[in-house]
């Protein structure tokens, strides 16, 4: 038995999370050394073990790297910069196991024929944990990068442009970064998270990997968990994992809820029902909701809150987080946002909630990043879930105490 | 020929070049900015517009737009 930290739904051998920090020695006695395998046969593994991408986008990491596998100059680029409120995954795998994220970073260069390889994150995460443990290794290649903090500055092109020496924002690409994105290199960003999976698999097997979840759900993943939960805080679910299943290993809720928030800021609200409890952490689990587990994120809105003036709060941070590159995004968000917050404050007319419909609609799909996109289906999810609290807001009525909405992660948090 | 026109946002100042020109495949939303007649977020190009979808590509002062075809 090596470490068990956190896991929910039964024990598992060895985990993402474990003692705070180890040193390389440390952690050598709890992983084993990284095993010296091929790049091919490490790629074969990782796509038997049908790994994703543990940032929110759930692609399959083996065909991400399958396109900058051998060829020359590519970029890999390790990405810790978790622009999410509602998450904190990435900053307490990078304090709990820095050298597992780096020896990911390692093999994917391995992967790549990469001689250079880059990390993107929060300053204070670089300079403490991450540069304490390059102290220790021998790898000589890792370039830091400190980003800052914002809710895109995460995105996939924010990054790949941050490292090129542009501002942290998204850019339109014209072909994918994996065939030509710094500087016309094939170009490979990668969840930290992600890559702690890739150095597990290395050294256990895709077999192993896969016996840590279902087969649509295969391997772990990071949760985050907040709101009226009595022990909120990040926790390694196995695949599959449910709903119910994750309120009860963070100590179960303090309070009556009414829903859950999935997925994060661009997520949406799954009722709290006993059916809820017993849906599954996963895409197809999720998929009556319309939601995806993103990044890891759940939320738990208390019943005697408001939801329309929660989804106000959070749309009107989703607003201000646009960088205004895009028409469509920068004077629509404010909009959405500013109806919200009429129909919050009992000020609506008819009008309003037919004009979110059509607003979210007008800004979906239309800007470089998934911004506008993920604040469409936010609000969509917000008036579909909350529709009683709307009709009695349209009323000229809210039943929720008055104050703020709801304990909503604002910044990051440590736990 | 059919086709797909794309926009790049971070480009595109709603200046109407290409609304004037592909009326019947765009119209503008509520700010000036290019929109698919009907809803949906692709910007769909038959061959009868083709030809004004390849000058609207080429005429646009903020060289946002360009052509994409299935391949």
């Amino acid at each position: 038995m090596r470490v068990q930290h956190r896991a929910v739904g039964g024990p598992r051998v060895t985990s993402l999370l474990g003692p705070h920090a180890p040193t390389l020695s440390a952690h050598l006695d709890l992983f084993g050394p990284l095993p010296d395998c091929g790049g091919r046969e490490l790629l074969d593994q990782i796509a038997q073990a049908g790994l994703t991408g543990r940032g929110g986008g759930h692609f399959a990491t083996a065909r991400k790297l399958a396109l900058v596998a051998g060829t020359p100059n590519a970029i890999v680029i390790a990405n810790a910069a978790e622009g999410e409120p509602a998450s904190s995954k990435d900053r307490v795998l990078l304090g709990d196991a820095a050298h597992l994220v780096l020896d990911g970073l390692t093999l994917v260069a391995r992967i790549a024929g990469a001689r250079s390889t880059h990390l993107a994150g929060p300053a204070d995460l670089l300079d403490g944990v991450v540069t304490t443990a390059l102290r220790d290794r021998p790898e000589r290649h890792v370039r830091l990068h400190a980003v800052p903090a914002g809710f895109v500055a995460g995105q996939e092109t924010s990054i790949a442009a941050f490292i090129s020496g542009r501002p942290a924002r998204p850019v339109t690409l014209t072909r994918p970064l994996m065939t030509g994105g710094i500087a016309g290199r094939p170009t490979v960003v990668l969840n930290v998270e992600t890559l702690a999976h890739i150095a597990l698999i290395a050294r256990f097997g895709a077999a192993w990997f896969r016996a840590g979840g279902v087969p649509d759900d295969p391997g772990t993943r990071l949760v985050t968990i907040s709101g009226a939960v009595r022990e909120p805080g990040v926790w390694e679910a196995r695949g599959g994992t449910t709903l119910g299943e994750i309120i009860d290993v963070a100590g179960g809720v303090t309070q009556p809820v009414q829903a859950l928030l999935i997925g994060g800021y661009h997520g949406c609200w799954v009722p709290w029902t006993p059916r809820a409890a017993t849906s599954a952490l996963t895409r197809a689990g999720l998929q009556e909701y319309g939601a995806t587990p993103g990044a890891g994120v759940v939320v738990a809105l208390p019943a005697q809150r408001c939801g329309i003036r929660a989804a106000a709060e959070i749309a009107a941070y989703l607003a201000g987080e646009s960088t205004g590159q895009c028409g469509p995004c920068r004077n629509g968000l404010p909009t959405i946002a500013q109806h919200l917050n009429d129909l919050a404050q009992s000020r609506a007319t008819d009008e309003t909630v037919r004009e979110l419909y059509l607003l979210s609609d007008m800004v979906d799909g239309r800007g470089a990043c998934r911004h506008p996109d993920g604040t469409a289906r936010f609000v969509r999810s917000s008036l579909h879930v909350f529709a009683a609290e709307v009709a009695d807001h349209r009323a000229g009525r809210c039943t929720a105490p008055p104050g703020r909405a709801a304990e909503l992660p604002r910044r990051r948090r440590l736990y | 020929m059919n086709a797909e026109l794309i926009v790049d946002w971070t480009r595109c100042e709603g200046r109407g070049v290409c609304l004037d020109l592909l009326p019947g495949s765009l119209r503008p939303d509520d700010w000036g900015y290019p929109l698919a007649p009907h809803p949906g977020v692709r910007i769909l190009i038959d061959g009868d517009s083709y030809e004004a979808a390849t000058t609207a590509v080429r005429e646009c002062p903020r060289l946002a737009l360009r052509l994409a075809t299935p391949s």
